[in-house]
């Protein structure tokens, strides 16, 4: 069995969500999809060791979902929108996520945003037709 | 005859449909993007489409990874929001049209397009944070709805050429459907923006840019890209732009352009609308 290599798996720090990720940890975004019914989050909630082991994750998927390890969760094949019903147990959400990412703090994270875009309505300007207000 | 009375595209993220319960329109954070809309709502306020085709992605609401079709379209009387895991409030329930919706299917199908089509069909953020954008003020939807879901999550995913030849194959079967019916499509999601990995957090507003230049006046130029050149621009996520393409495919090859607005960052993405009609050749 040999998985084909894609183009974007050059694309630094990316983790492209295909066959191979999918089918890796097909339990783990199986149980975070269950999370859509608040029955249960709440069994999910009441012991999360237990919860996991009934889905099947393995040792290091179970750790990292305890932990609250999203980066370890998204080398692990997590799906970033399931992995997104995980991290409200942690009381987290994709900007707390995205900062855990790059190992700083979520306001930090939302200020890197507003530097990637800075300039952009001089941008707008400069092409023009835009609604500006 | 139905008709395509206009395209538009939007945002879709969370974030928007938690600031819209919230009424967070007029914070300072949120105002300049939620203002931009504005002639849009009046836009549709005055011209009262019949029907939306709402072209959205769904992020683990309606289907799990088990079964993943490329393309798929509402083909029910009726379609429910709900609970998605993490708190995002439910909307009410749309109308259908189921009749329209077979309709659409047999003719995509007919044209090399093998939908999927559902009769059960719940609807996540991807589709009701645009309806609310635009149709919130109003006591209830003012219009039917028809989800057509694109998948952007698990790839292999359609590219951009592929949905917008899909988008014209949905034009013609919309106009040969004989009751008079006036259709908006709306395409949503996008713009630049990944939230997983250590590149979380890109918004690359010159890309988007371009993309929504290429959109209205070249799409071709859009067709030409890859789906891995898109997410090298635009992240992981903002290959939702693909669907922005759907709805480009159903316009008219020129177009007139009634508004376009782009903020960012809205949450983590660069957010852009744009309002069009059939040009003339
Ligand atoms: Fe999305």
């Amino acid at each position: 069995m040999v998985w084909q290599k894609h183009d974007y798996d050059d694309i630094p720090g990316t983790y492209v969500f295909d066959g191979k990720r999918s089918n890796s940890a097909y339990n783990l975004n199986k149980m975070a999809f269950s999370f859509n019914s608040e029955v249960n989050r709440k069994e999910f909630a009441a012991d999360m060791d237990a919860y996991c082991r009934k889905f099947k994750l393995t040792d290091e998927q179970r750790t990292a979902v305890l932990e609250g390890d999203f980066l370890k969760l998204l080398h692990l094949g997590g799906n970033i929108y399931y992995l997104a019903k995980i991290a409200v147990f942690h009381g987290l959400g994709v900007q707390d996520a995205g900062a855990a990412f790059h190992k700083i703090t979520t306001d930090e994270f939302r200020q890197m945003l507003l530097n990637n875009s800075e300039g952009f309505q001089q941008e707008l300007q400069k092409r023009g037709g835009y609604w500006n207000g | 005859m139905a008709k395509v009375i206009c395209g538009i595209t939007t945002s879709h993220i969370p974030a928007v449909g938690n600031a819209m319960y919230d009424k967070l329109e007029n914070d300072p954070y949120w105002k300049r993007f939620f203002d931009g809309y504005a002639p849009v709502i009046e836009w549709l306020e005055k011209e009262k489409p019949d029907v939306v085709i709402n072209v959205y992605n769904d992020h683990g609401l309606n289907f799990f990874l088990d079964t993943v079709p490329t393309f798929a379209i509402g083909c029910a009387d009726s379609y429910q929001n709900d609970d998605e895991g993490w708190g995002i409030p439910t909307s009410a329930s749309f109308e259908g049209d189921a009749a329209l919706s077979w309709h659409l299917a047999e003719s995509l199908i007919n044209q090399g397009f093998d939908m999927t089509m559902c009769q059960e069909m719940k609807v996540d953020h991807g589709c009701v944070v645009p309806m609310n954008l635009m149709f919130r003020h109003l006591p209830k939807w003012p219009c039917k709805l028809i989800p057509l879901a694109v998948n952007t999550v698990q790839h292999p995913l359609p590219n951009a050429k592929r949905c917008y030849d899909l988008g014209k194959a949905l034009r013609v079967a919309i106009e040969s459907y004989p009751e008079d019916t006036k259709i908006a499509i709306f395409g949503t999601g996008g713009l630049s923006h990944q939230l997983q990995g250590e590149r979380a957090g890109i918004i690359d507003v010159e890309f988007d840019l371009q993309c929504i230049d290429y959109i209205i006046n070249d799409p071709d130029k859009m067709c030409a890209f890859s789906n891995t050149e898109i997410m090298e621009k635009a992240g992981t996520e903002g290959i939702e732009v693909i669907m922005w393409m759907v709805m480009r495919g159903a316009l008219a090859p020129n177009v007139n352009l009634l508004h376009k607005h782009y903020h960012a960052p809205i949450s983590n993405t660069g957010a852009g609308v744009l309002l069009m009609t059939d040009g003339t050749d």
